[in-house]
C-alpha cells in the first residue's frame, strides 16, 4: 500500500497574532509525524486553536512548514506544489466561496476549469453530484440566493468535481443540517470505499460521532501536538482502563469513604437529587474490579438500589482523558451528536 | 509552456473572464453605474463648455474623456480592489489552491473587465456624442481601434499589477479607491486636454496609461485634436506597448511575491481565522 501524506517533525510558528510566547513567536504545530496510507479517510480531532486548520494548510501547499517536512503523494510541500496541486483538493465548513451573479453549476464549472477538466467532462460530473447531494433544483439558481447550507453544500461538490486523489475536508458539515450533514458523511464514506484508485481523505472535524463513524483513524491533537494515533475502536479500548457503572439508590444516609473503600473500585463520586429522594453514584473500577461487592455492600448498608447502568466508554471519554477538557466549539443545533 | 498547458491555462483565462462578462450584464444595476454615472459629469462640463462658447470639439473632447472613464472606474473597483474581494470571499486561497497559475486568473479577470469595458466606452461616448451633436474627423480609424486597444490593455495591465500591490501594501480597499479615484480624473485629462497641465505634471499623469491613450485618440477623431496634442500620437502608441509590457511584468513578479509572502506568513491569501 502506498503512502498518502508523510509528514517528520513537521512544525509551524506565527509571528504575531494569534498568542504571542516569550519570544514573539506562537508555535502552531510541533514536531508532527504522521503518516497516512492510501485509501482511508483519516480523521484530526481537537479543541480550537490545536493546530487542524494549520495542518491542512501545510499539506495543501497553501502554508510552508517552518521546520520539518512533509510529502504529498511522496511531493514535497516545499517545493513540488505543481505537482501536488493537481491531485488534491479542499473544502472548509462555512468557506463564502464562488461569485454571486453566477449560478451554482456556473460556479462549480468555473472552479472545474480552474484544474483543465473539459466543460463536457466537468458538466456531467456536476449533474451528478448535484444529483447526490439533492441540489439539482437549484443548479441554475444564482448562489446569492442560496442558503448557507446549499452554498455549503454546492461548496462539498467543488471539492469532489476534480476528482483528486487526496481530498482535505475541514469541517465539512459545518452549518449543515442534521439530514444534510447525514448524507454528506454517507457519500464521503462512500467516496472512498468505492473508489476505483485509492482516495484518501483527511477530515477535521468537532463532532465526536462524525470521527467515530467515519475515520479509519484517528489523530488527537492539542496545542499543535499529535496526542495519539490510532483506530476509533483502539482508542476508546485504550483509554476506557475498567469499566464504569451508574448506580441509582434511594434516599438514605451514607459513608461515602466506605463505598470508595471497597475492592476493586478505582473512584466513587455521588451526587443527591433532594426531590427525586435518591442518590446518583458513579463507580470505576479499576481492571478486573467486580460489581458483586458494590451490589453486596450497598445492601449491607441498606440502600435500595433502584437501576444500575453500565456505562459505555465514547471517543469523548478517550479525549477527555487525553486532552484533559471535553471538544469544545462546533455550531451548536447545527447538528445531531450533541 | 506545453500545448496541453496552454490549452488548460486558456480554459482557466476564460472561465474568469466568463464571470464578468456573462456573469456582471446579468445584473442591470450595472447600467445606471457605468453608463449614468459617467454621463453626468460629461453633461456637466459640456454644458460649462457650452456656455463659454467654447469649439463643439471640446465637448467632444469631454465627452470621450467622460466615457473613458468607465475604464478607470472598473480598473479601480475591478481590479486593484479586487483582490481583496477575493480574499474574503475565500476565492484567493482557492485560486492558490488550483493547478492552474494564479496569471491565468488575474488575466481572465482582466480580459473579461476589459471585454466588458471596451462596449460601454463606445455606447457612453454614441449617447453623449448623439446629445450634444459632435462631428467627429477621423484621422485612421485603424489607428483609433489599434489605440483604444492599447489603452484597455495598458490600463488592465496597470490594474493586475496594482492587484497584487495593494494586497501586499495597501490597508484595505476603501482607501485605495477613495486615493485613486479623483486626482487621475483629474491628472489624465478626463475632461480637458492633458497638455493644459503642461510637461512635467503630463509626464507623471502618462504613467497612467489613460493619459495619453485618450490624448492619441483626441487626435485621431478629432479636427482640433492634433492642436492640443501632448506628443505625435506614434510616440504615444509606442509608450503605451512599452508601459503594457512593464505593467504585465510588474504584474508577475508582484503576484509570485504574493504567492510566496501568503505561503510563508499565512496571512496575505488566507483569511485571518
Ligand atoms: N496566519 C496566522 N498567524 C498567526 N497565528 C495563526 C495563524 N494561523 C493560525 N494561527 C494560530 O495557530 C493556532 C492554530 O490554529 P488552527 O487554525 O490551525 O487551529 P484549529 O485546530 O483549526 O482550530 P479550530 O478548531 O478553531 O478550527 C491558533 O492559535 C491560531 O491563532
Ligand atoms: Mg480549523
Amino acid at each position: 500500500m502506498s503512502i498518502a501524506i508523510k509528514t517528520t517533525e513537521l512544525s509551524r510558528s506565527f509571528t504575531g497574532g494569534g498568542e504571542k510566547e516569550a519570544g514573539g513567536l506562537f508555535q502552531a504545530l510541533s514536531d508532527v509525524n504522521i503518516e497516512i496510507p492510501e485509501g482511508m479517510i483519516y480523521g484530526l480531532l481537537g479543541p480550537n486553536g490545536a493546530g487542524k486548520t494549520t495542518l491542512i494548510k501545510i499539506l495543501s501547499t497553501l502554508l510552508l512548514p517552518t521546520s520539518g517536512e512533509a510529502f504529498v503523494n511522496g511531493y514535497n510541500v516545499d517545493n513540488q506544489y505543481d505537482k501536488i496541486r493537481p491531485i488534491i483538493n479542499m473544502v472548509s465548513g462555512g468557506e463564502n466561496c464562488g461569485y454571486g451573479i453566477l449560478t451554482v453549476a456556473e460556479n462549480l464549472w468555473m472552479f472545474a476549469q480552474f484544474y483543465g477538466i473539459p466543460t463536457k467532462t466537468a458538466m456531467e460530473r456536476i449533474k451528478t453530484l448535484l444529483e447526490i447531494m439533492n441540489l439539482t433544483d437549484k443548479a441554475d439558481v444564482k448562489i446569492n440566493k442560496l442558503s448557507t447550507g446549499m452554498r455549503q453544500k454546492m461548496n462539498f461538490i467543488r471539492g469532489f468535481v476534480t476528482e483528486p486523489k487526496i481530498l482535505f475536508l475541514d469541517e465539512p458539515t459545518l452549518g449543515l443540517d442534521v439530514n444534510a450533514a447525514r448524507e454528506t458523511r454517507k457519500f464521503v464514506m462512500d467516496w472512498v470505499k468505492n473508489a476505483v484508485e485509492p482516495k484518501t481523505v483527511i477530515l477535521t472535524t468537532h463532532y465526536m460521532k462524525e470521527a467515530d463513524e467515519m475515520c479509519h483513524k484517528l489523530a488527537i491533537i492539542d496545542s499543535g501536538k499529535i496526542l495519539a494515533i490510532d483506530t476509533p475502536a483502539n482508542l476508546k479500548k485504550q483509554e476506557a482502563g475498567g469499566a464504569s457503572y451508574n448506580i441509582t439508590v434511594g434516599y438514605k444516609e451514607f459513608d461515602a469513604n466506605s463505598l470508595r473503600a471497597i475492592p476493586g473500585v478505582a473512584s466513587f463520586a455521588h451526587s443527591v437529587s433532594d426531590e427525586d429522594a435518591i442518590i446518583e453514584m458513579i463507580f470505576n473500577l479499576e481492571a478486573g474490579g467486580a460489581l458483586a461487592k458494590i451490589i453486596e455492600k450497598l445492601s449491607s448498608e441498606g440502600l435500595s438500589i433502584l437501576n444500575i447502568h453500565k456505562k459505555e466508554f465514547s471517543l469523548e471519554d478517550a479525549f477527555i482523558k487525553l486532552v484533559g477538557r471535553r471538544l469544545n466549539g462546533g455550531e451548536a443545533g447545527a447538528n445531531e451528536h450533541r | 509552456m506545453s500545448t496541453d498547458e496552454l490549452i488548460k491555462n486558456l480554459r482557466g483565462i476564460w472561465a474568469r473572464a466568463y464571470v464578468r462578462i456573462i456573469g456582471v450584464n446579468r445584473e442591470p444595476s450595472w447600467l445606471i453605474f457605468e453608463l449614468f454615472f459617467p454621463l453626468l459629469p460629461i453633461c456637466a462640463f459640456a454644458f460649462v463648455y457650452k456656455s463659454m462658447n467654447a469649439p463643439s470639439d471640446y465637448l467632444g473632447f469631454v465627452i470621450l474623456g467622460g466615457a473613458m472613464t468607465a475604464i478607470w472606474m472598473n480598473v479601480l473597483w475591478g481590479m486593484a480592489a479586487q483582490f481583496f474581494w477575493e480574499r474574503e470571499s475565500g476565492n484567493l486561497t482557492l485560486y492558490m489552491l488550483c493547478p492552474m497559475p494564479t496569471m491565468a486568473v488575474l488575466i481572465g479577470m482582466a480580459i473579461g473587465s476589459g471585454f466588458s469595458t471596451f462596449f460601454r466606452v463606445i455606447i457612453t461616448f454614441m449617447i453623449g456624442k448623439f446629445i450634444f451633436g459632435i462631428t467627429l474627423h477621423i484621422a485612421s480609424y485603424w489607428w483609433l481601434f489599434v489605440t483604444f486597444m492599447l489603452t484597455i490593455a495598458a490600463v488592465f495591465s496597470l490594474g493586475m499589477m496594482m492587484a497584487s500591490f495593494f494586497l501586499l501594501y495597501g490597508r484595505d480597499a476603501w482607501n485605495i479607491l477613495t486615493v485613486f479615484m479623483e486626482p487621475v480624473f483629474f491628472l489624465s485629462g478626463f475632461y480637458f486636454p492633458v497638455k493644459t497641465l503642461g510637461y512635467p505634471l503630463g509626464a507623471i499623469a502618462s504613467l497612467i496609461p489613460i493619459t495619453l491613450g485618450l490624448d492619441a485618440m483626441r487626435q485621431l477623431a478629432f479636427k482640433l485634436g492634433p492642436a492640443t496634442a501632448f506628443l505625435p500620437v506614434g510616440v504615444e502608441i509606442t509608450i503605451l506597448i512599452i508601459l503594457t509590457i512593464i505593467y504585465l511584468i510588474g504584474a508577475k513578479y508582484l503576484l509570485n511575491k504574493l504567492e510566496y509572502l501568503g505561503r510563508r506568513e499565512g496571512r496575505l491569501t488566507l483569511r485571518w481565522q
